[in-house]
């Protein structure tokens, strides 16, 4: 089965009962997607799927055929990441890190789409990324300071 | 001893279907044994499999099947199909614009996350007495087609739920819309929930959705979750308010009958009493906000 993973195309043997999460960390090496909960609760797996944050834990493996999938390792040249990953940096929105790849997806996508969120928008977009270190007054500041550096178009 | 006994979050092994088409996916369903699942999202059916608690011989996935999704206005009726993401109806500007009550049902379901794989027809099918989007839908008065190998058959949504995880679904059968009627000008409803976080599960739902005419309510219909094995309709409330104005007073009767009305259990997520209680609040809530609504002052 093909699909498409951070622009390019990749070939993997669908095996049914292994989660897209597994399959990126094992077969692809891509140990950015954390396993976390592994139930779909905390975000650590979330990747874009077509674009939209999911939770890769839950989605099995042979569900992706044709579709395409990113990880942070795919935007790391883009410019609204790079934003992100300074304001994430810059305002103290890591701690333990475990949680940030999946808080730099959630947020990427609600930025994508609306580059002036409100604080209750940016709550809403990462409602399912549980942070451990419970740093989330910083990674909303963080989010917040990421929509004003990149303006507003 | 099976390994899976103990919450390793490995999944059970299993045979996986991918049909084409429904016709296909009926045909395999009926001749697969009982222990055999669908699967549409998937964000209620995988966790369960790597609990434990749910261990399907047999996966089929629905996801891939054209024409079971998306949402549409015909005939003064909205349609959605069976395979529709939550995210797609929360952000659907139709739903917004016309059935703002489950516009505010699924922006309480899950996490974004969750909403962009889970689909409505998944909501329903569970069966699930605390689902945000079925108990919106009932109050919408919507009814939902179900397909099997020979026969295509539409009921009432409320008429669907047998019990916790339990419906009237054969086991070639598929749900594939669900269809209610736009509602009419004068229209107001209101979804609320009580949880202890956002993301969980509704420890109580009400939802209310009515018409007024001259200021009094012309219909109602009241739909409370997780205070009984099923989505629960309370009609004695809802006749209870028919041909009169929401004032305070009829509000606070509300209130204080509508406990008589539930049937709660005491689980994990609360204890019968609270959810008594708790009913009020939310009756409280509902009717003022709706009242405010239809004052235009919202």
């Amino acid at each position: 089965m093909i699909f498409e993973l951070n622009g390019k195309n990749v070939s993997f043997e669908a095996i049914p009962s292994l989660t897209l999460l597994d399959l990126l960390r094992n077969e692809f090496g891509l140990t950015s997607v954390k396993k976390g909960c592994d139930q779909g609760e905390c975000g650590a797996c979330t990747v874009l799927l077509d674009g939209m944050p999911v939770n890769s834990c839950l989605i099995l493996s042979p569900q992706v055929e044709g579709k395409r999938v990113t990880t942070i390792d795919g935007l790391s040249e883009n410019p609204l990441m790079i934003e992100l990953r300074d304001a994430f940096m810059e305002n103290g929105a890591v701690q333990c890190g475990f949680c940030t790849p999946g808080m730099l997806l959630s947020s990427y996508s609600l930025l994508r789409d609306n580059r002036n969120p409100t604080e209750e928008e940016v709550k809403m977009a990462i409602e399912g990324n549980i942070c451990r270190c419970t740093g989330y007054v910083k990674i909303i500041e963080a989010v917040l300071d990421a929509a004003v550096r990149i303006g507003p178009d | 001893m099976s390994i899976n006994n103990h919450n390793t979050h490995i999944l059970p092994k299993f045979e996986y279907y991918s049909p084409k088409n429904i016709e296909e996916a009926c045909k395999i369903l009926s001749e697969l044994p009982e222990d055999s699942k669908i699967l549409a999202g998937g964000t209620d059916l995988i966790p369960k499999m790597k609990e434990g608690v749910l261990k399907p011989k047999n996966i089929i996935n629905i996801k891939q099947i054209q024409g079971l999704s998306g949402i549409q206005e015909k005939d003064n009726c909205i349609i959605i199909g069976a395979n529709t993401k939550i995210r797609d109806i929360e952000k659907n500007l139709i739903i917004q614009k016309k059935a703002d009550i489950l516009h505010q049902a699924t922006k309480k379901i899950g996490s974004v996350q969750i909403r962009n794989i889970a689909t409505i027809g998944g909501n329903i099918c569970n069966a699930s007495p605390a689902a945000d989007g079925v108990a919106a839908l009932i109050a919408l008065n919507a009814e939902i087609s179900i397909i099997g190998v020979k026969k295509k058959k539409t009921i009432k949504l409320e008429a669907f739920f047998k019990g916790p995880g339990k419906t009237i679904l054969n086991k070639e059968e598929i749900l594939t819309e669900i269809k209610f009627p736009v509602p009419e000008p004068g229209s107001y409803g209101y979804y609320c929930k009580l949880g202890r976080v956002s993301l969980d599960l509704a420890t109580v739902s009400l939802a209310v959705q009515l018409k007024m005419v001259d200021e009094k309510v012309e219909n109602i219909i009241i739909v409370s979750g997780s205070v009984a094995p099923t989505p629960l309709r309370l009609y004695n409330i809802e006749n209870l308010c028919i041909n009169k104005k929401i004032t305070n007073d009829l509000i606070d009767e509300v209130a204080e009958k509508i406990s008589r009305e539930i049937k709660p259990i005491s689980d994990t997520r609360a204890s019968a009493d609270y959810r008594y209680l708790a009913i009020k609040g939310l009756a409280k809530e509902a009717f003022s906000q709706i009242l405010e609504k239809s004052r235009g002052t919202r």
